[in-house]
């Protein structure tokens, strides 16, 4: 039987790594193996998707779908360029305040000026909240200053997203004003 | 006072020894649980213990303290423990009230801690409980930046599993197998790795766009349940262990964290928001609605781990503080046991590992008796996220 299920992996991962080749990220300190990036990926759609989760987004809500992360691995990083434009929300709040919304027009206009630019976006979080909890939250922060952005007429594509939950704070006192601090959107421009 | 310990340990003892019974006895629905095993609500099982010095002692201490016993002298035991350890552990347990043995046995190799872990086992074994002294549990060390490490249950012999010099989180064992999951930052944006521990390779099995993170391997091994956010919102995703055939089963923009599986790896339960209120809730692995657990009594409750008798959900509720609560499987009312985080159950459904922010430190809580010992800590940063191998 494990011999069996050995073989499967095997040729998945054979099969896979034909699909992937130029994978150049592997982890260090490890064998790497025939590797990756995200398996086979069946539609939306297809077989057990299911319509509306709890608490739906109403008729019509829609997200839009992430580039692949590969592509902007190597990028230049640039995490000066827009931190006056660090976005904050409220108290376990993914909503773009409208008081932030200047700088994610700021963050846009450069963006729709620099076409080859791409654009990484870190959700934070307060130390309040588990830490699953928080990273999803953090990444709902995130995914919603993208919204914005794509609102605004950036691509989707040139705009990841990434949660750090609660772990990297900049402020590690426990006032309320450390986790409005805490609490934020950054941006981090990339380039290839 | 010796005396009730007296009487109660016999009905506990009943109780425990009918509750082994009857998980032997499979899917016996009319099975209720004793009320001298009620969650925090149960009295130890005295025992006593002569001949043991040193490590051997405290060895037998710990493991015997988190699996609901209590110590006392000869006089006021159900259990007398005796042996020595004078270059190898020799053990007896006597049933002090029909004088039968229980265990006498002499142990050899690897060290005295092992013999020790190993007598402790035998003795809990001859109860009809599963023992839990030669486990192991993962867990994440550090904040801002951190790393993977698996232990022996008691924080002893501490091994890294990751050298990311970044963020690592959310360590799962895949049931079965010596292998875990988790997610780590190498990328920058978090993904989910498979790490087969007897080789120390590990490939990704799920790095799309996002974050990717709260892998929750299937107790048959052969699913993986995972938040990401690759088609914009946080969703609940299933996939088989080596990532292929992804499926999304939820779409929403709300929250939904932390999946764990129910025992026959047919359902998913995880932490969600249903019209402004959190719950725990379980979908079925093949889709559909999901359903609301109830956890009467608690708010926002979080991170819920399944007991592998199927009986128990654990969760920590966030109320100001962190709360670990457990509420029978199927909802009802919750017994909130003591401050922590990220509960995971050990092999034997009674014993819960748990992180505690002060002190950044793993605790063992045994859920009836609601006995505590901290696991020795790796000193290198914030002991968290701790999963059971089971």
């Amino acid at each position: 039987m494990k011999l069996i299920k050995f073989g499967n992996l095997l040729v998945i991962g054979l099969t896979l790594s034909v699909a992937t080749l130029g994978c150049k990220h592997r982890p260090q300190n490890v064998t790497p193996l025939p590797g990756q990036r995200a398996g086979t990926v069946g539609d939306a759609g297809q077989g057990g998707l299911i319509g509306n989760g709890p608490g739906t987004g109403g008729e019509g809500a829609s997200a839009t779908p992430q580039g692949n992360p590969g592509e902007w691995a190597n990028a230049a990083r640039d995490e000066q360029k827009f931190q006056a434009d660090t976005v904050h929300f409220d108290y376990d709040s993914s909503v773009v305040k409208s008081s932030e919304q200047s700088k994610v027009a700021d963050v846009a206009d450069y963006l729709k000026g620099n076409p080859a630019s791409g654009l990484e976006i870190q959700g934070h979080c307060d130390e309040r909240g588990t830490d699953e909890y928080n990273r999803a939250l953090g990444e709902r922060r995130a995914l919603a200053l993208r919204e914005e952005l794509i609102g605004l007429g950036v691509g989707g594509e040139r705009i990841m997203t990434v949660s750090f939950g609660r772990s990297r704070p900049i402020d590690t006192g426990h006032s309320e004003a450390a986790h409005a601090r805490n609490r934020r959107g950054m941006f981090v421009l990339l380039t290839k | 006072m010796k005396k009730y310990h007296y009487t109660n340990s016999l009905l506990v003892a009943a109780g425990l020894l009918g509750l082994a019974t009857l998980a032997q006895a499979q899917n016996d629905d009319a099975i209720r649980i004793n009320r001298n095993t009620e969650p925090g609500n149960t009295p130890p099982i005295w025992v006593s213990m002569s001949g043991f010095t040193g490590e051997a002692a405290a060895v037998l201490q710990f493991d015997l303290y988190v699996q609901g016993f209590g110590f006392t002298n000869a006089a006021g035991a159900q259990y007398l423990i005796s042996g020595s350890n004078n270059g190898h552990v020799e053990g007896r347990v006597a049933d002090r009230f029909n004088k039968s043995a229980l265990v006498s046995k002499s142990y050899s190799g690897s060290s005295l801690r092992r013999q020790a872990h190993a007598f402790a086992d035998d003795f809990v074994q001859a109860l009809g409980r599963k023992g839990i002294s030669q486990t192991k549990i993962a867990f994440n060390v550090g904040s801002a930046n951190s790393e993977i490490y698996v232990a022996d249950f008691d924080g002893h012999n501490p091994q890294a599993v990751t050298r990311d010099n970044t963020l690592t989180a959310a360590p799962c064992w895949v049931p079965g197998r010596f292998a875990l999951c988790y997610a780590s930052y190498k990328f920058n944006n978090p993904a989910i790795f498979y790490h087969d521990l007897s080789t120390g390779s590990r490939r990704t099995i799920a790095w799309y766009g996002g974050s990717n993170i709260s892998p929750a391997a299937s107790p048959d091994g052969r699913k993986v349940a995972m938040i990401l956010s690759k088609d914009g919102w946080t969703d609940l995703y299933v996939a088989d262990i080596d990532g292929s055939n992804l499926r999304r089963l939820t779409k929403s923009p709300e929250d939904e964290s932390s999946p764990c599986w129910s025992p026959d790896s047919q359902w998913i339960c995880f932490a969600a928001r249903i019209k402004e209120r959190r719950s725990l809730c379980k979908i079925s692995v093949s889709g559909g609605l999901p359903q609301r657990i109830p956890t009467t009594g608690v708010l926002n409750p979080t991170e819920p781990d399944w007991s592998p008798d199927g009986k128990w959900i654990a969760f920590t509720a966030q109320m100001g503080g962190f709360e670990i609560c457990v509420v029978p499987s199927q909802g009802g009312n919750v017994t909130e046991l003591v401050q922590g985080e990220d509960p995971s159950w050990a092999p034997n459904s009674r014993t819960l590992v748990m992180a505690r922010r002060n002190g950044g430190v793993l605790s063992l809580l045994d859920v009836p008796t609601k006995q505590v010992k901290d696991v020795t800590r790796v000193s290198s940063g914030v002991n968290s996220q701790p999963s059971w191998a089971r």
